[in-house]
């Protein structure tokens, strides 16, 4: 009893929260193209969520500047799911048919994306969605500018198994408990059991959402390495990963001994936690803020000069990831779209993305594939550096074509590489 | 594992080389320009190759260069200068000599986990030697579990030249991890049998290498070797079991404490008073709220202590709390005594409007409170369980708490009264007591003390609008569950859940220890509905 009072408590301070929040940029005179920023800004998801809706108002507002799309300005919407599932369906209709936005920008979850899917298919609205995620999934309404597990997940463990990444034997899969970490899991264990890796020598952990105490974790993960030489594959999602690194950092487990890769943890996330005990743990990623190159040292400075005018939260010390920077590469697209397609029109902007190319901070041109909506990006491995940096140690030559059908799940040879038209 | 065995075999074989050919030209020679060079500029292959060839000088120069590279602090100028940067100084690695000014352009010398785990090994080696007792004892503490057969000799030489009982058993026992891949059988069954006595983790995977099959076939074609493996096996295991229930217990313990402090206040304010006091989850966010601004003042103010900002930060959290309890009751709670429902609603808009508040003047995100340093880190206690001094700290921190909770309600005159009144209000008011005044000091206390909670959590868990909700559910569990009305309760029942949900959690993993603990109270509740301890009497009715 007292526990469903809780969640309508819950539910309910969500919503009154969010009607608070929901804010449009001021009307620029009639003749603007209304856009949507779908992000949780509050909840468990806002520590990694809330930068990629200011990513977003950046590079809105650096379009408008330069004069726009098709010489209109970009209106923003932004509206605050909460980290509320079913509020995120809620608010992509509210979006698509109350403000009548031509696209939308935003999800970090996928649980969260699989909450909107529907409504986007039903009122065929646009989608990009910004972050790494298990792949199984193809929607026309969608693009998504993350990495698919081939990508992402698939090249971290073969750097761990090879000789630079110490030759791991043992594997903890260990992540929050919903689809993205439980489908990644699938695909790996598939993945490793491919390369001769026993299921005995494969450990499946998950905590709920918003899980803070690892102790038991950390301390099963240690009995687990004296068997042979273990790796601890992360897709924890969320505020959680900083109770998890405290204690891992708390514990002594150190990377040389038994190394952590994260899928879901950046820059953003490491911000706040002591990197010093840290050093040497993984994360696999499209970008890191530490690469060199012109274009991500364009971005990062005006990141900075960003977050500085606009008093950001942790602006003092300005922070860029990978996620920020598909939120970033995914708006662009989607303005050359729209301006080869000369019309906002969902099915013409669809056909107009197929092939567009994009100079990304990664360093490497970006191309959303002719045909499966995702795209083609260069795959860093990175290490945890003292100062809460990632030094990339292992790298794709150049960008790698998406598999959203993992060839390791059974009967994905036979679904088609392009989303079935409706 | 074997990457570090192979590291230390190459590096105590560099020592042993040193150490019997005693060569000062070698010595001379150690930090050649062309090693240190291959370190900075090598690729990894190449830096292995120089660490080894740095190593085998054998000379404790090397040392700090070593400890540089692991610390980050070795940079790159140009195409030649490799520079030790300490924050503004720099001084040249092969020269020494200080540079000043800084070049501008410098690389990072940047090194993955494999070259780490080399260098650890380099400087084990490089210490097994050193003059003074503590650095000998690390070093030998990190060979534990990473020898090999090419060791042996310096093994043996600094077994000879010890004299120390601790590092002596330690190098007795990483002689017995070499022996173990001894040719000789009389030996290998020494081994196995000195290393029966060891504690770490590392000993139960040799052990276990010894046991394995390759293929069909056993690795370990001696049936008495695997026999007396076998046992030695089972010493270890035993002992390394103790360990893990020792870190079991002590997590349950840390989580009990933590269920123990968010449910105290709520003990006084639903408890005693019997307030339904949705807004708990609330104070207990404002407490930890407090504790953020109490250390971002030290920050600003006073960085030099900032690592005792805690204890500036306890003060204020309880008194953040208790103010706004002590509000809440003055204007809202007085009136709606003996009207439960009404209370449940009012106080739950009360905690919308407290996130709301927050969320406006912290904004939504999550917000960092540090640990300081002292609580930083743990304590060996096996080699396979560490606990960490922050929730030793909070284990200790909760005790405390409790114990003043006991004493001012048994023994000063405000827990008297609080007692009198809770008990009965009429006789009390009759006696003189000044009921309403004691109603809002008794909240003010629970409150008070959800705010010291608030204080305690945020150095485990995240900081956000949102934290006490993640509280609430846990905190009414544990009231209801140790009996309304009793002290004693809450503590049985707030370290039975935590240590009952940790040893579920090993059993049947996070998700579903959760909802076995949930169900467990429901029917628990549903068999005894007064809780593990029902207060006696006439109370008990009314």
């Amino acid at each position: 009893m007292q526990r469903r009072i809780f969640i309508k408590r819950l539910v309910l301070s969500a919503a009154l929260a969010t009607a608070g929040l929901t804010a449009t940029v001021p009307v620029l005179g009639a003749d603007t193209i209304k856009v949507g920023i779908l992000h949780s800004l509050s909840g468990t998801m806002a520590i990694s969520e809330t930068v990629l809706k200011d990513t977003a108002l950046m590079a809105i507002e650096e379009i408008n500047a330069k004069g726009g799309v098709m010489g209109k300005k970009l209106e923003v919407v932004v509206v605050d799911p909460a980290s509320n599932w079913p509020l995120f369906a809620e608010k992509a209709r509210q979006l698509i048919t109350q403000d009548k936005v031509a696209v939308v920008f935003g999800c970090w979850t996928s649980v969260s994306r699989k909450s909107v899917l529907p409504v986007f298919e039903e009122l065929n609205g646009l989608l990009f969605y910004p972050v790494q995620y298990e792949g199984e999934e193809l929607s026309k309404n969608v693009f998504y500018t993350g990495a698919a597990p081939n990508q992402q997940a698939i090249p971290a463990l073969e750097y761990l198994m090879s000789k630079e990444g110490g030759g791991a034997k043992r594997f903890v899969l260990l992540g929050t408990d919903y689809v993205y970490p439980r489908t990644t899991n699938k695909i790996l264990r598939a993945f490793l059991k491919s390369k001769g890796i026993k299921d005995s020598d494969i450990d499946e952990k998950y905590t709920p959402f918003g899980h803070s105490d690892y102790q038991t974790i950390v301390a099963d993960v240690k009995k687990f390495a004296a068997g042979g030489k273990t790796a601890v594959i992360s897709t924890i999602n969320g505020d959680s990963n900083v109770p998890f690194y405290k204690e891992l950092g708390n514990q002594g487990l150190k990377a040389t001994d038994v190394p952590v890769v994260a899928f879901s943890v950046g820059e953003e996330e490491l911000r706040g936690v002591d990197t010093k005990p840290l050093v040497g743990h993984l994360a696999a990623w499209n970008y890191f803020m530490s690469l060199k190159n012109p274009t991500n040292d364009v971005f990062k400075k005006e990141w900075a000069d960003y977050a500085k005018a606009k008093k950001l939260p942790g602006a003092d010390k300005p922070l860029t990831n990978d996620p920020m920077e598909a939120t970033y590469i995914g708006i662009h697209m989607w303005k050359q779209a729209v301006e080869k397609a000369k019309s906002t029109d969902t099915d013409k902007v669809v056909a107009a993305m197929a092939g567009q190319t994009f100079k990304a901070p990664s360093g490497f041109t970006a191309k959303m594939d002719e045909k499966n909506h995702h795209l083609h990006k260069p795959v860093f491995i990175g290490e945890v550096q003292a100062n809460g940096q990632f030094n990339v140690v292992w790298k794709t030559p150049g960008p790698v074509r998406a598999q959203p059908w993992s060839p390791f799940i059974e009967g994905n040879d036979k679904k088609k590489d392009e989303p079935e038209k409706k | 594992m074997l990457m570090r065995a192979l590291s230390m075999r190459r590096a105590v074989a560099a020592v042993i080389l040193a150490l019997t050919t005693l060569l000062p030209c070698l010595a001379a020679r150690a930090m050649s320009p062309e090693l240190i060079h291959e370190l900075a500029f090598g690729e990894n292959d190449a830096k292995i190759k120089a660490l080894g060839a740095l190593v085998a000088a054998d000379d404790p120069k090397a040392l700090p260069l070593l400890q540089a590279l692991v610390d980050g602090e070795v940079q790159t100028a140009g195409n030649r200068q490799v520079l030790l940067v300490k924050g503004d100084n720099a001084t040249d690695a092969v020269t020494g000599a200080v540079v000043a000014p800084l070049p501008e352009s410098r690389d990072d010398v940047v090194i993955n986990n494999r070259v780490r785990r080399e260098i650890a090994g380099a400087i084990a080696a490089l210490k097994l030697a050193a003059p003074d007792r503590a650095v000998r004892l690390a070093g030998v503490k990190a060979l534990q579990g990473g020898a090999d057969e090419d060791m042996l000799p310096a093994v043996k030489h600094a077994l000879a030249k010890e004299s120390d009982a601790e590092i002596r058993g330690l190098l007795e026992l990483t002689r017995a991890t070499i022996q173990l891949g001894s040719s000789d059988r009389a030996t290998r069954i020494a081994a196995i049998r000195a290393l029966a006595v060891s504690n770490d983790v590392s000993t139960k995977t040799l052990l276990l290498v010894v046991l394995g099959k390759k293929g069909d076939a056993w690795a370990e074609p001696d049936g008495d070797i695997r026999a007396e493996a076998e046992k030695s096996l089972r010493s270890v295991e035993g002992r390394l079991s103790t360990g893990e229930m020792v870190g079991r217990v002590f997590s349950g313990l840390s989580l009990g404490s933590v269920l123990l402090l968010a449910a105290l206040g709520l003990a006084i304010t639903y408890g005693l008073m019997g307030v339904i006091n949705m807004a708990h989850g609330e104070l207990i966010m404002v407490g930890a709220y407090a504790t953020y601004f109490v250390q971002n003042l030290f920050r600003s103010y006073a960085p030099a202590a900032f690592d005792w900002y805690l204890v500036a930060a306890l003060p204020a959290a309880f008194a953040a709390s208790a103010l706004i309890g002590m509000v809440m009751e003055r204007t809202v709670i007085r009136f709606l005594y003996g009207r439960p429902l009404e209370t449940l609603l009012a106080t739950w808009g009360i905690s919308l409007i407290l996130i709301q508040a927050v969320r406006t003047l912290f904004g939504a995100q999550n917000v960092q409170v540090e640990n300081p340093v002292w609580m930083s880190g743990g304590i060996t206690v096996f080699a396979n369980s560490v606990l960490p001094y922050s929730r030793i700290v909070i284990i200790g921190f909760a005790a405390a708490v409790l114990t003043m909770v006991w004493l001012l309600l048994t023994r000063t005159r405000l827990g008297l009264f609080v007692r009198g009144v809770t008990q009965n209000r009429q006789m009390a008011a009759a006696l003189g007591v000044p009921t309403s005044r004691v109603d809002t000091f008794a909240f003010g206390l629970g409150s008070g003390i959800a705010g010291l909670a608030g204080c305690a959590l945020s150095q485990l868990g995240n900081v956000g609008p949102d934290l006490g909700q993640s509280y609430i559910v846990d905190s009414f569990m544990v009231v209801v569950l140790g009996g309304v009305g009793q002290l004693a309760g809450t503590v049985y029942a707030g370290l039975g859940l935590g240590i009952a949900n940790k040893f579920l959690e090993a059993w049947s993993g996070v998700v579903l220890a959760k909802i076995a603990v949930l169900v467990f109270i429901i029917v628990f509740i549903q068999k005894r509905p007064q809780g593990l301890f029902a207060l006696k009497g006439r109370m008990a009715e009314g």
